[in-house]
């Protein structure tokens, strides 16, 4: 029963307290470059929700299944952008095969996703935070969904701000930065929550 | 892209013209994560630029032998080497900022401000221009990544480089140096660099028209 | 508060916008004197200061940015009244001065003025001091009522102790934010808002009913939840900013009761003492998905497509 409250603290820990964005600083290129129009971002958030989870589970297995017997751990750098790599382009065929109506929603993404540092973060912060198999695959799922979370809201806020008068020297990336930390002092009311 | 630049101008166009975090705003999770004070903007700065150096170097030697269908997963694993390299010199030798950078060292490798340089510049150019065009680009993502740890150093703590400058009555506003205060700073520059290089723009074509 | 619908087309129209924001501050006033008369006059010269700084920066920015010139709409003197209202009376000049500056520059006209902004800009600035200046902006003091005989004494948490009376809630006996300490106060404010007509029942009444429920299945007073803290100076006179809320009264529904949920969860499990500041700005940044996914009438249209 224990195990299942504190399971549950730390989805809520990685949605909304350690916010992937607004806390931890990951996922900002694809924050600001692809949060322009909600469905687009939705699509985002979930092929990276889907590319975090498992590169978690497989980067996990590589590491304490791999480099650590070996004793090469100062290789998992390397070790994890090979994994994603590889991972991002079986679940590209993959997706083709399987899933055509997926594939063409999610597609032109995946690429964008083997350089997105989140994944690559979600990897090494698992190593380095000690968690074991299960914690590992639910930082990279529900870490995902904040991001996928914060990418949405901010997109809302965008197509909002489309006709708005704004400054000429302060459209597109500017005003989309200013916003980005009006919405993380907004997010600071979840610290300590859990 | 193959005409013969002038070293100078490749120099320059990394740290001004193209600069890659105010022209091009690559890179910004670093940007926005370690810049809380000019000391880590520093050091990531020069992490970055010895990798951008390294690894322009390398690519460019290897452009030919590279087949292009597997160019990306190359370039990545010569990057990620540089940057293992970095990760254990750092560890080694300054650990306090080692631990300062924390996780964003490793993220160098998918620091979009390489692999672009790579793609765009290393694979088309001459090994040493190509480090030319690493040093460069290196230095103007250094001087930016200082210039916003100076002044989110200097509003949420008073100070630069350690030292105490605004003295001790004055309070530092804390929002700047915590997460929300990077994004704001970041947004706030980028709005004001834009003003300048417009104004500097008009400035221009005045002068040009009267000229004419 | 900006009072201004967001959606096409967009008509100014400058006597409307006037006298609404002139109903908001007679509205305010009685929780603005309730203020002054529990903390005295370091709470009047607060209010002063953010109102000036707000209506300087105001003037500053659109003669600046060689924008027409609109502060007679009020809505810069609003904010800093807003603002003002939100902060302890303890607070020193610059707090008032930095706040109602970044409210107006920065929260509003950076993004076009009035009725672009998606954030409340007082509420933005207040979580932007209570993040810089914690210190500052948490430094409560109890009402001294102008009797010198009183020493100000600082207490910890606006909120609730045990054995505050309920009554002594509701007419603002008690440590807090310069507006919020008068409940009586602020529903005079509220009756005058409903017979004027500048705002409606439905936010301020859903946000009070949902955090009452929330505190009472997370075990606390529902009663004692609503008095204490900014909650009802929030839900009239934050929560209902027209640029800020859905335009839908569905979309306004859920929108009342996320906050109050916000704010029931962050007071019982997170590390701040009160979460009315975070639950609206929350659910303003929540407001455009609210509006863009709720169904809504548009006369003469069949219903739009969805897709983006």
């Amino acid at each position: 029963m224990n195990e299942i409250v504190n399971i549950l603290l730390f989805m809520v820990s990685c949605i909304l307290t350690n916010n992937f964005i607004f806390s931890r600083f990951l996922g900002c290129c694809p924050f600001l470059g692809v949060s322009n129009k909600v469905g687009t971002s939705v699509s985002m958030g979930l092929a990276v929700t889907f590319v975090m989870t498992i590169a978690s589970f497989f980067c996990y297995m590589i590491y304490h299944w791999l480099l650590v017997p070996l004793g090469i751990t100062f290789m998992n750098t390397i070790a994890f952008i090979l994994v994603i790599a590889a991972l991002v382009q079986f679940v590209e065929m993959f997706l083709k095969k399987s899933s055509p109506t997926l594939y063409s929603a999610l597609g032109i993404y995946l690429p964008l996703i083997t350089t997105n540092c989140a994944v690559l973060g979600v990897a090494t912060l698992n190593v380095n935070s000690g968690y074991n198999m299960l914690y590992s695959v639910l930082n990279g799922t529900f870490s995902a969904l904040g991001f996928t979370l914060a990418i949405v809201l901010m997109a809302g806020v965008r197509e909002r701000l489309e006709n708005a008068d704004i400054p000429a020297c302060m459209k597109g990336f500017p005003i989309t930065l200013v916003s980005a930390g009006l919405m993380a002092v907004a997010f600071m009311g979840f610290s300590g929550l859990v | 892209m193959s005409e013969k630049k002038s070293m100078g101008k490749v120099l320059f166009n990394g740290i001004i013209t193209e600069n890659p975090t105010f022209r091009l705003v690559l890179g910004a999770c670093p940007t926005l994560a370690v810049t809380t004070s000019a000391i880590n903007g520093l050091g990531m700065g020069a992490a970055a630029t010895f990798v951008l150096i390294c690894s322009n170097f390398v690519i460019s030697l290897l452009r030919n032998f590279i087949p292009d269908r597997v160019r990306i997963p190359a370039f990545i694993v010569v990057i990620c080497t540089f940057v293992t390299m970095v990760q254990l010199l750092m560890q080694a030798f300054i650990p306090s900022l080692y631990d300062a950078l924390g996780i964003f060292i490793p993220l160098i490798v998918v620091n979009c401000i390489i692999l672009a340089r790579a793609e765009a510049f290393a694979s088309k150019n001459t090994p040493v221009s190509s480090a030319v065009d690493g040093l460069g680009m290196g230095i103007g993502f250094t001087l930016a990544l200082m210039l916003m740890g100076s002044i989110r150093e200097l509003i949420g703590n008073g100070s630069v480089f350690g030292v105490n400058i605004l003295g001790a009555s004055y309070q530092p506003m804390l929002l700047i140096v915590l997460a929300s205060g990077g994004f704001l700073t970041f947004g706030l520059m980028l709005g004001l660099f834009n003003l300048i290089v417009k104004k500097l723009e008009t400035k221009k074509k005045h002068e040009e028209e009267q000229a004419a | 508060m900006n009072l201004r619908l967001s959606t096409a087309p967009h008509v100014h129209h400058p006597v409307t916008t006037q006298r609404l924001m002139l109903f908001v501050i007679i509205a305010l006033l009685p929780a603005a004197a309730a203020g002054v008369y529990a903390f005295g006059l370091p709470a009047l010269l607060v209010l002063c200061i953010s109102m000036a700084s707000a209506v300087l920066s105001e003037f500053l920015w659109q003669k600046i940015a060689r924008k027409p010139v609109r502060i007679n709409d009020f809505s810069a003197l609003v904010t800093g009244l807003i603002l003002g209202l939100n902060l302890p009376a303890t607070a020193p000049w610059w707090l008032a001065m930095i706040g109602s500056a970044f409210a107006v520059i920065i929260v509003k006209q950076l993004f076009g003025g009035l009725g672009d902004n998606f954030l409340n800009p007082a509420m933005a600035a207040r979580a932007v001091l209570l993040a810089s200046w914690p210190v500052h902006m948490t430094n409560y003091v109890a009402p001294t009522f102008f009797d010198s005989s009183i020493d100000a004494v600082a207490t910890a948490t606006p909120l609730v102790k045990p054995g505050t009376q309920l009554m002594d809630l509701f007419l603002g006996n008690i440590p807090g934010t310069i507006g919020e300490v008068s409940k009586a106060a602020i529903l005079i404010g509220f009756l005058f808002l409903l017979i004027t007509k500048t705002i409606q029942w439905q936010i301020p009444v859903v946000m009070v009913g949902s955090v009452a429920l929330f505190s009472w299945m997370f075990g606390a007073d529902p009663l004692a939840a609503i008095l204490s803290g900014g909650v009802l100076f929030g839900a009239v006179f934050m929560a209902t900013d027209y640029v800020t809320n859905p335009m839908t009264p569905w979309g306004q529904a859920i929108y009342a009761f996320g906050i109050g949920l916000i704010v029931s969860l962050i007071r019982q499990f997170g590390a701040y003492p009160e979460g009315v500041t975070y639950g609206i700005l929350l659910m303003n940044i929540a407001t455009p998905l609210i509006d863009r996914f709720l169904p809504r009438k548009i006369y003469g249209h069949q219903k739009e497509a969805k897709k983006a």
